[in-house]
Formats: C-alpha cells, structure tokens, sequence
C-alpha cells in the first residue's frame, strides 16, 4: 500500500476493463515520473471527453452532438441498419469502408448469467427506429461469440414479422472471437457475403 | 510447472486484459477449474469457438499459483454453437452453467454433477424435449446431488406417505396436513406430478404435462433454488418461456 493519494490513483486505474493491480501501479508511477505537461493534456482530454462526448440520440454511437456525425451525414443509405454491440464495433466495421448505412448500438450483449437481458439494451429503441425510418434491412453484426450470437438468434425472432429483410454477417467470421478483433478484409468479406436470416 | 488433462464444460468466461479471457470450466476430474485462454479473443485464436459457454473440450492446463493456463483445447460436443439457434434453449442453458458454477468447487470433482450437466446439455442440444423442462429437472437434480433434495410426494416433514396438498420452501417439499406452516403454497396435484416426474426423470410424464402445471412447477423449483443458494442463480430470471410452442423432436 502506498500513501493517500498515490494509493488513490493505483485504485482508480485498477478499476479500469482490462487493468490489473499490477498495471495499474505501473501507469501510476508512470503518470508520476512523467513531464507535467503530458499529465496536463491528458487531465483535459479526460474532462472533455466527460463533458462533451454524449451518446447519439437515434443510434446511440458516440457523438459529440445530439446525433453522431454518421447519422448527421446525408449521404449514407437509411435503407440499410447495421446492429452493433459497442461503438467500438462502428469504427471497426466503418475501417472496411464496405457500409453505406446506419448503424444501431445495442450497448452490449444479452449475457443472462451477468444478469444482462433484453431489456438491458436498446432493444425498445432499435424496434421504434423501425416503424420510423425508411429501413428494409436489419444487418446484424454482434460478435461472433455466444452472447453476440444469441443477442442476433433472439433480435432475429422479434424482427421476422415486422416485414424487413434480416441478415447476419457471413459465418466466415471465426466463431469465438470479438468483431473488433477482425481484420478488415476478413471483416468486409463478412459483410459481402451476409445471410438472410430464417428465424 | 505441473500439466493436466481433462474433460471440462466451460460454465462462463470473463474477459481479461486486451485479448485473453479467464475461462471457468467443470471438469471432471478435478471440479471447478479457473484458467486463463491466450489471446482467446482474436479471430485468429487457435480455440476458436472451443472455450465458449456450453462447450465440451477436452483440455490440458498447467497449473499457475492463483489460476491455470489453458495449452490445448479439443471439441468434444459444441452444444454451446447448437443452443444458441434456439433462444429459449440458449436461456435455460445459461440457467444451467450458472447454477452448475454456484454449486461446484475447486479441486472437489463430483462426477455425478459432471454427467448431470453433460446430460441436460445434450438434451436441449438435440430438442429432445421442452427447454424449461429439461432446466427444471437439471435444477432439481443438481441441487438433490447437492444434498438438497425435495420431496414431491412423501411429506417431507415427517415422511407420512403421499400424496399431500401443501408444499413448504423450508420443509423440503410436499407437506402432510400436521406438517404444514402458515405460508404453505398450495399447488395442483398435476404440478407435484410434474415435479416427481422431473426429479426422477420421468420423461412420458413431464412431457405429457400441461401449461398450468409447468408454469406453476418452474416457479416452486425456481424458488427452492433461490431459497438454497445464497445470492441467487441470476440468469433464472431471465429464462426466456415464450419459445415453449416449438415442437420438439420426439
Ligand atoms: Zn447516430
Ligand atoms: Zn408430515
């Protein structure tokens, strides 16, 4: 245990996804011995990042407006709805350059065994979305892992009678892994090739 | 460093770091098992699918000083990749790996447990019968095996011969008429038939029960594992019924 507030920090970093108790003391200590000037910088981008940075009111991707900036721009197809887990997943399908659409974030998976259900995600929003906008193809790309897979089985089950044509990424996408993971070839394949769904 | 092998189902799986995930496995030799999956995450990973919740592998770890590291994983049934077409089956599954987790430990196999929760997950795999069916008699298993077990037609108060009209949570089960308290439920006759179907694995009986009986009988099992495990099995409340209308294969 260090004194006050040096223990304060290893804490607050250790709370971070991903961080362990031991990377949490090494960026402490780097954040110590670092120019004030980098310190500074990062304190600001911190607090920006908290005050400006919102969730886009219609597909709920980052945005630094109501909307985000893919919602904002005329030129992409409202036909076309690609459902996503994080806006993480945006970027990475948009690295592939092969989407002209709109996108939807869930805000995650259906994960019952942590207590993550329907209705935990926005599942409610997504259905609204549907009866509002000129959409004929819900294109599903949650990850490739159980959860994503399940979250697709059941948004496929709900999504059949509203008339729409309903498509999953191909199943050339290895099973297992996070769609933020896949590289964009792999990734732009995937979505040439995607399946109507027959749920 | 000291390696193993087994035969393990992978109950749930955490995410750890940038790529890798701890996964939690029952095994069958050596119980609950906590092992880290390298770079389980890329879509490159040598596991694939293998270490995803409902899998069956066959397993070799070295054993670490707080958790295991996972070297080879084998599919031996990708139950996990079949359940997840079916929502209904998806949920029950989860009900199951989470309640299998709650009720193991670390380095104390029950094969009993093992087989139970192979069983349960190859039957909803197959569509033998209804998803909430074979959930609630893998709950009344399990937490029999536990040392938990009900008692659905002799009273589990002072085991006067049944049947008996009045269930008790903290009794165990049916309750003779000197035998019960107030609070008591007072379900069907056909839903302790159920259940004494379900807990001994009479499949023409649970499959030839009615809707009454089966809503009625997940609520009393769902409430006797509650009452038995501390915190709850969280994933039972989201256990999707709705899907119940699907034929199944026998
Ligand atoms: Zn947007
Ligand atoms: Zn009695």
């Amino acid at each position: 245990m260090y004194e006050g507030v040096v223990q304060d920090l290893i804490d607050e970093l250790g709370r971070l996804p991903g961080v362990g108790p031991k990377s949490a003391q090494r960026i402490a200590f780097h954040l110590l011995q670092a120019d004030p000037a980098d310190v500074r910088r990062l304190t600001e981008v911190l607090t920006v990042v908290r005050e400006k940075v919102r969730f886009c009111e219609r597909c709920f991707n980052v945005a630094e407006d109501t909307e985000c900036r893919i919602c904002l721009d005329v030129k992409r197809d409202q036909s076309f709805l690609c459902v996503v887990e994080e806006p993480k997943d945006v970027v990475a399908i948009e690295r592939t350059r092969e989407f002209r659409g709109r996108y939807h974030v869930l805000g995650g998976a259906i994960s019952p065994i942590d207590g993550i259900g329907p209705d935990d995600l926005k599942i409610t929003e997504l259905v609204r979305r549907l009866g509002e906008e000129p959409i004929e193809e819900v294109i599903l790309a949650t990850n490739p892992n159980l959860n994503g897979e399940a979250t697709a089985t059941y948004l496929s089950r709900l999504l059949r009678t509203m008339g729409l044509r309903v498509t999953r990424l191909a199943s050339g996408l290895p099973v297992g892994g996070d769609l933020e993971y896949a590289d964009e070839v792999t990734l732009g394949r995937a979505f040439e090739g995607r399946r109507v769904v027959d749920a | 460093m000291a390696t193993y092998r087994d035969v393990g189902i992978v109950l749930r799986t955490h995410k750890l770091g940038e790529t890798d995930r701890i996964v939690t496995m029952l095994t069958r030799g050596r119980g609950k098992v906590r092992a880290v999956a390298k770079g389980v995450r890329r879509t490159k990973s040598r596991f694939g699918a293998r270490l995803e919740p409902g899998m069956i592998v066959d397993l070799q770890c070295y054993e670490g000083r707080s958790l295991d590291t996972v070297t080879q994983a084998e599919m031996l049934a990708p139950y996990g990749e079949q359940l997840v077409r079916d929502y209904g089956a998806f949920t029950a599954a989860t009900a199951m790996l989470e309640t299998a987790e709650r009720l193991s430990e670390e380095h104390e196999a029950v094969p009993q447990q093992f087989n139970l929760l192979a069983g349960a997950l190859a039957s909803l795999a197959h569509r033998e019968h209804r998803p909430e069916l074979v959930l609630d008699s893998y709950l009344l298993r399990s937490v029999s095996i536990a040392g938990w077990a009900p008692s659905f037609v002799d009273c589990a108060g002072c085991g006067a011969a049944g049947p008996h009209r009045a269930f008790n949570l903290a009794s165990g089960g049916a309750v003779c008429y000197s035998c019960r308290t107030p609070g008591s439920a007072a379900p069907h006759q056909e839903t302790f038939v159920l259940l004494a179907a379900l807990l001994t694995g009479d499949w023409t009986v649970a499959d030839a029960s009615d809707d009454t009986a089966r809503r009625e009988g997940s609520g009393l099992v769902s409430a006797y594992v509650q009452w038995h495990l501390e915190r709850g099995v969280r994933s039972l409340r989201l256990v999707d019924r709705s899907s119940s209308h699907l034929e199944t294969t026998r």
